[in-house]
């Protein structure tokens, strides 16, 4: 299709003050609001005890979700690409749901579950808190993150076929040295995105870990609890500007790790 | 060397391989011929272990490898796309197999540089996979498979992902390699001018039953039935009876008398059985004996269709009943003859004895 010049660069223009409107300004009025008062104040801000705890606890949920999801996601998406078993279009389907369901109903859901009513209540009865404490919330994230590994690998190891691996077998390679000689190397790639796609999505978890955290200032806040916290609870808008600042940061790094990664990639 | 009893597996409701034994002899180069759907991969696949088969045994020198998986039977396997370890360069691929032994480095890295000498590609270990010609990866698989002295090396449609020239090279190529190494090999093809060309023996496959196992000419000469006839060389069909297309002579019908304008195609030119056989009076197929005893087929034909392919000129032949036949003659003969679309000509063949009853057969 060829366009008029005119029709191409009003095109562009809107697509440009779209991307501007939705994207670019809420973010760059965080940054100066965050940022405005100076550099001293933004430091303090971010080092209150409140906000430390804060970035540990959403450290220690990512330290916690990522290699599961990793580990259970590869070992999934080898059984569903090469495995022939009953169900596997239940099992598809159910990997999709995270993508499709809204967060807060997983939150609602695992109270059900495992809250002093729910299913497993005893356990809270007999002292293991589940929900409402970092376990809730770990479980939380590592729902909501689970499709990403999986989905992200399935093309690849479709890609790869196993080829290879027979080949590695005739060569003598038991199972074991196989996926870590043949496989895992083949597979890295899609095994790197998926990873850095776990972590942006935990990183920014909002609804579900809402709902089954005690949401303590200090003792059980994410970051971005913290964020919601201090602005709304708190009435400090400066406090959450800077809380926001240092989630949008965490989330720069794995984006300018994805992109090295692309590059690193396309040289290789 | 390898025996194969009783083989038998079965997908679903499709027989791979039907009650196959078959005896492989230590040093040979075997090939498994067939069209595809034949089993022939599966049997191969089967000799290394990576199908497991319902119900036979496999022994290789004397041992029952039946339940062994594909890392004990002391294989080397050779895929049809390759399956180069992308990630691993030349070097580390031929390694690959010492480095699951955990051979010494100076050892792996001798034997690594021997075998690529051998396949040569001693100028390139320090490239990757995507960085070879198929060929060039095809033969890095060969020397990956051989880096682990394997008994036996199985080599499934290796060259079948080629272009013909590269084909060509490869054969002629793994001939003398086997001429060199002598290990046993097994070579899977649907190609039957590479098996006759590579293997001493050959085994045809067909509908996942053992057809007939010989040396490459005699199949090509006693085929067992009518499939490893149509399957092994071409066939035409004359007069209700199956015969090789250049031993077809034409001849005009208003020259038959005269043996000078008759001509006999290629291969059997100077025999000239057929060329001197009675000539048929009759408009349908007839058979007669030939002056050297030999009996005949002749029947009357039109000319459908003429292709020059250089050395020799294919003549399409359909005959009173609307049968159609190919002939194949030399060049020298068919421009003596001059043939043209639309001539009527009378189609004569010696009737070997052993194929003479394939003619009800389905080509």
């Amino acid at each position: 299709m060829r366009l008029s010049t005119p029709a191409r660069l009003t095109l562009r223009t809107i697509a440009i003050a779209y991307l501007a409107v939705l994207v670019v300004l809420p973010i760059a009025t965080v940054l100066t609001k965050a940022l405005g008062p100076g550099l001293a104040s933004f430091w303090a801000s971010i080092t209150t005890p409140a906000a430390i705890s804060a970035l540990n606890l959403t450290l220690l949920i990512l330290a916690i979700v990522v290699p599961l999801n990793v580990i259970l996601g590869t070992v999934a998406a080898l059984a569903l690409v090469r495995g022939r078993f009953r169900g596997k279009a239940v099992i598809q389907t159910l990997l999709d749901l995270p993508f499709a369901v809204s967060p807060v109903v997983v939150g609602v859901a695992l109270i059900s579950l495992w809250g002093a009513s729910g299913w497993f209540g005893a356990l809270a009865g007999a002292g293991v808190k589940i929900v409402f404490a970092v376990p809730g919330m770990v479980l939380a994230t590592a729902f909501v993150t689970v499709p990403f590994v999986v989905r992200e690998l399935e093309p690849v190891l479709r890609e790869l076929g196993d080829d290879q691996e027979q080949a590695a077998a005739t060569l003598g390679a038991t199972p074991w040295q196989t996926f870590w000689r043949i496989t895992l190397p083949s597979i890295r790639w899609g095994l790197l995105y998926g990873t850095l796609l776990t972590i942006s999505r935990g990183l920014g978890e909002y609804g579900a870990v809402l709902l089954v955290s005690s949401n303590l200032p200090g003792v059980s806040q994410t970051l971005t609890l913290l964020v919601h916290h201090r602005y709304v609870d708190a009435a400090n808008a400066y406090g959450a500007y800077t809380a926001a600042t240092l989630l949008m940061g965490l989330s720069l790094v794995t984006l300018l790790a994805t992109a090295l990664l692309e590059r690193s990639r396309r040289t290789a | 060397m390898i025996t194969v009893t009783g083989a038998t597996k079965t997908y679903g409701a499709f027989r791979a391989l039907d009650d196959v034994t078959l005896d492989i002899p230590a040093g040979s180069l075997t090939a498994l011929l067939g069209p595809s759907g034949s089993g022939k991969s599966t049997l191969l696949r089967a000799l290394a272990g990576l199908e497991t088969l319902d119900a036979g045994r496999v022994t290789i020198k004397g041992i029952d490898v039946t339940a062994e998986p594909p890392q004990r039977r002391g294989i080397g396997f050779v895929f049809q796309h390759y399956a180069a370890f992308k990630h691993l360069t030349v070097r580390e691929n031929v390694a690959f197999g010492l480095a699951i032994r955990k051979k010494p480095k100076p050892q792996t890295d001798a034997r690594v540089a021997e075998l690529l000498e051998l396949v040569g590609l001693a100028g390139l270990a320090g490239r990757f996979p995507d960085q070879l010609s198929g060929g060039q990866r095809q033969r890095m698989a060969l020397a990956r498979a051989l880096a682990i002295e394997p008994s036996v090396l199985l080599l499934d449609e290796p060259f079948g992902a080629l272009d013909a020239h590269v084909r060509a090279d490869l054969r002629a190529w793994l001939r003398r390699l086997h001429d060199e190494v002598h290990v046993t090999t097994v070579l899977v093809t649907h190609d039957q001018e590479e098996a006759l060309e590579v293997a001493d023996r050959v085994a045809v496959l067909n509908h996942g039953r053992l057809e007939q196992v010989d040396e490459p000419l005699a199949v090509y000469d006693r085929p067992a039935n009518a499939f490893v006839m149509g399957f092994v060389g071409s066939v035409a069909r004359l007069g209700g009876a199956l015969v090789r297309p250049h031993r077809i002579a034409l001849r005009r019908p208003e020259e038959s008398s005269g043996v000078a304008s008759s001509v006999r195609s290629t291969a059997s030119a100077s025999v000239g059985s057929a060329s001197t056989s009675s000539p048929s009076t009759s408009s349908g197929a007839g058979t007669g004996t030939a002056e050297f005893g030999e009996a005949s087929v002749t029947v009357d034909a039109t000319v459908d269709r003429i292709a020059r392919l250089g050395s020799e000129t294919v003549v399409e032949l359909l005959d009173a009943d609307g049968v159609r036949f190919v002939a194949r003659l030399n060049r020298a003969d068919s421009e003596r003859l001059g043939l043209a679309r639309g001539e009527r000509v009378s189609a004569s063949a010696p009737l070997d004895p052993a194929t003479a009853d394939f003619g009800d057969y389905v080509i």
